[in-house]
């Protein structure tokens, strides 16, 4: 027996020991940094095949650089984003990551935690031209996007037809028009996820990009001064629109992409007419119908219309897209294996795999999606892409904005409050 | 779990002590004998103090610190702030009306539950056909994992052509325009709903524990006296069994304060934050606004109110249970 007993307190001794190695030990070793040869690469092209090019992309690289290790790790986007998120909190950041760009990246560089590529990339960020705007701080460029979208309603072409809607709405009133027609047809003109409170808030941001001028925003975003009254104009706009009552039942708490019963799902169900969404829409449809097409070629765009009486550019898009993001503490390499990842050859292959809109120009004409390529051109002849406001701002400011616009929808908010509720939560930061 | 490995340790040690001085006392090998008791007790209780420390105190430490700060998440914590972040929590409409949802939730738990899961325990413990297979139907939902019985509701729960709503307006039951889920006056009852189709299954487990620790000859005495089946009941199975609902009231008021997954899957929050909780609150700051500093005064806010109402339950009702008999 009492042998037994020591065996037993043997064991439970070296679980112990072994155990808090594991946790000091979690804290020193660093997977970035350090070591010069080898690079680090998370990212969220987790599917094929997206997931087996990036693969090929690294081998090509290593085999043109000696000696240099790319240890890539695809994720799913969720995954990754919480990952990064911790790996931000321990400062232990892979050495190539997404960035989104606006206020996130803005708190990634006072942190000291992402490198300045304006000298070492000058030639990819000139070739890339206005888009790198969202990923530049004090006039320096942070991150090399490599895909941008833009964010527009996607219809169903069959439903507008049987409603007998022949021309695509230009104007607010023409879209109040289209939704009286889909009303009278029985047929539900739009779906929101606006329980994932972005999605609602995008129509806040486009009706605040159609209302007021571009030197408003830009002043809102640069001294977080949300005074102008053409913010509380695009309140009065989305309610109006919400008392439309176009949405799918249930909005206010409907997800915006997980499961046929998402606002996505809704729309490529068939079950309704459009949604507002952004230039990943024609794959999440996809991927939520059972023989995978989505859609299909029922799949129709239509930008945001104009606002009456607004001060702002009815051609100008809102949009945002994914950058590559270098560590402080990365290798030199890393940063040729950015420059590398904006290149011709290889933003041809993404762009021919249908993996985003590629910014490179001269990978542009190589999109074989035809959605995706109509994108590419409206995105392109905008006078400039309005990145999202709650990047723009920043997840304190942007999530504050958000959470009013919700309440917006759901008839608990005025459009003064959700100015006022972002003045408020910008006052606090600084 | 943790703190109750961590109690038995405790309590293990002054009785091995004990036995190690008795040993001393009968003039075996002294110094060397104590020394390896106190060692092996110290290999004993280390791995579940190391568990705890890590995941317990470290935690609830480093909430209290984040708390004081303004934090993004990365970078230094060195914005000291003071009390800031507590004032801006309490001044906070959405907290306030959280924890206002946390205690409805606390209160119709017990006014529902209890009675509820009181009479089908008594029930069930009578001798009916199907027994086990009506005790194994109430039971099951509370073996399913919490978000995985969310994620069946709210597909039960779809506005326009869900199950539920399908079914009642068949038999000609109006249902909200918005669904159950989506219309801010109802959507807390909702999910209260849903939490007692999940939760009844543990209550009826506890108490039918619990009769089953009635004595038989008292009902024998009772139905020998000439009482009624109620009257046996009300007199001698529900007091015999206080105790048991006095610990289960314990627990479904803990349960209903940290409340999370359910709400997070079927409403997150929503809509129009008719059904945040302290816990949701706190993932919303924490992990989608990150801000870190609110989300530890939410924390530390709610570690408070739950340990004062676990502190005042257990000196106020348990102690008569917990007290040995004199």
């Amino acid at each position: 027996m009492a042998r037994k007993t020591r065996a037993a307190a043997l064991t439970a001794l070296c679980a112990g020991i072994v155990m808090s190695i594991t946790a000091c030990g979690g804290g020193s070793s660093s997977s970035g940094g350090g070591d010069s040869n080898t690079i680090t690469w998370w990212h969220n092209s987790n599917n094929q095949p997206g997931k087996g090019y990036y693969e090929q992309v690294a081998k090509d690289f290593e085999a043109s650089h000696p000696g240099v290790d790319v240890q890539v790790t695809a994720m799913a986007h969720e995954d990754m984003v919480a990952k990064l998120q911790a790996a931000f909190q321990s400062g232990d950041v892979p050495d190539i990551y997404m960035e989104r760009g606006g206020g996130e990246l803005a708190d990634h560089v006072a942190a000291g935690l992402t490198k300045d590529l304006s000298t070492s990339a000058a030639a990819e960020i000139k070739k890339i031209g206005g888009s790198v705007a969202g990923w530049q701080v004090d006039g320096k460029t942070y991150a090399l996007p490599f895909s941008v979208g833009v964010v527009g309603f996607w219809y169903n072409k069959d439903l507008f037809a049987q409603a007998g809607v022949t021309k695509t709405p230009t104007t607010m009133n023409e879209l109040y028009g289209v939704i009286d027609k889909l009303k009278a047809a029985g047929i539900t003109p739009l779906s929101v996820g606006a329980g994932d409170k972005w999605p609602a808030a995008h129509y806040w941001y486009y009706a605040a990009i159609r209302s007021c001028s571009q030197d408003v925003i830009e002043t809102a975003a640069t001294k977080m001064d949300f005074s102008d009254p053409c913010f509380v104009k695009a309140g009065e706009i989305v309610k109006q629109l919400v008392d439309k009552q176009p949405f799918n039942p249930g909005f206010l708490t409907t997800p915006a992409q997980e499961g046929a019963t998402s606002a996505s799902g809704l729309l490529a169900t068939g079950k309704v007419a459009m949604e507002m969404q952004g230039h990943w829409e024609p794959g999440v449809m996809q991927g939520l119908t059972a023989d995978g097409k989505g859609l299909g070629d029922k799949t129709g765009w239509f930008p945001f219309p104009a606002v009456e009486g607004g001060q702002g550019d009815p051609a100008v898009q809102m949009g945002g897209g994914d950058a590559w993001g270098v560590a402080e503490s990365a290798p030199d390499s890393a940063v040729e294996l950015v420059k590398y990842l904006l290149s011709d050859k290889v933003q041809k292959g993404f762009a021919k795999n249908d993996m985003g809109l590629p910014t490179n120009p001269t990978a542009t004409g190589s999109v074989s999606d035809p959605a995706l390529a109509e994108l590419i051109k409206v995105r392109d002849s905008a006078p400039s892409v309005q990145l999202y406001f709650d990047t723009l701002f920043g997840a304190n400011v942007g999530g504050a904005m958000n959470d009013e616009i919700a309440l917006l929808f759901a008839g608990k908010a005025t459009p003064q409050d959700v100015v006022d509720a972002s003045q408020q939560a910008a006052d606090q930061e600084s | 779990m943790t703190t109750q490995v961590a109690a038995t340790a405790a309590t293990t040690d002054p009785a091995a002590a004990r036995r190690a001085k008795a040993r001393r006392a009968t003039g075996g090998p002294a110094g060397s004998g104590a020394w390896r008791k106190r060692l092996e007790i110290l290999l004993f209780v280390t791995p579940a103090l190391v568990l705890m420390g890590l995941f317990v105190v470290y935690p609830i430490v480093s909430a209290v610190r984040m708390s004081f700060y303004s934090w993004k998440g990365f970078g230094p914590m060195n914005d000291f702030v003071g009390l800031k972040n507590y004032t801006n929590v309490l001044a906070d409409n959405v907290f306030t009306d959280a924890v206002v949802h946390n205690f409805i939730i606390v209160f119709l738990s017990i006014a529902v539950q209890l009675p509820l899961g009181l009479g089908i325990a008594l029930l069930l413990n009578r001798n009916i056909r199907g027994r086990g297979l009506l005790r194994t139907v109430i039971f099951v939902p509370y073996v399913v994992a919490e978000v995985i019985a969310g994620v069946v509701w709210l597909q039960l729960l779809q506005p326009g052509d869900g199950m539920i709503e399908t079914l009642l307006r068949s038999v000609g039951i109006p249902t909200p325009e918005q669904g159950f889920l989506g219309t801010p006056s109802i959507a807390l009852w909702t999910v209260f709903v849903v939490l007692t189709w999940k939760y009844l299954g543990m209550a009826v487990l506890l108490f039918l524990a619990g009769l089953q620790t009635v004595p038989h000859e008292l009902h024998e005495a009772a139905q020998l006296d000439g009482a009624s089946w109620w009257q046996a009941q009300r007199r001698i199975s529900v007091p015999m069994l206080a105790p048991t609902i006095r610990t289960w009231i314990f627990l479904s008021m803990i349960g209903s304060l940290q409340l999370f997954d359910m709400v997070w899957i079927m409403t997150g929050g929503g809509p129009a934050n008719a059904t945040t909780t302290m816990a949701t609150y706190l993932i919303a700051q924490g992990s989608e606004r990150q801000n870190f500093g609110i989300a530890g005064a939410a924390s530390v806010i709610l570690f408070v109110i739950g340990f004062v109402m676990a502190l005042l339950y257990q000196l106020l009702v348990l102690r008569r249970d917990t007290q040995p008999d004199r």
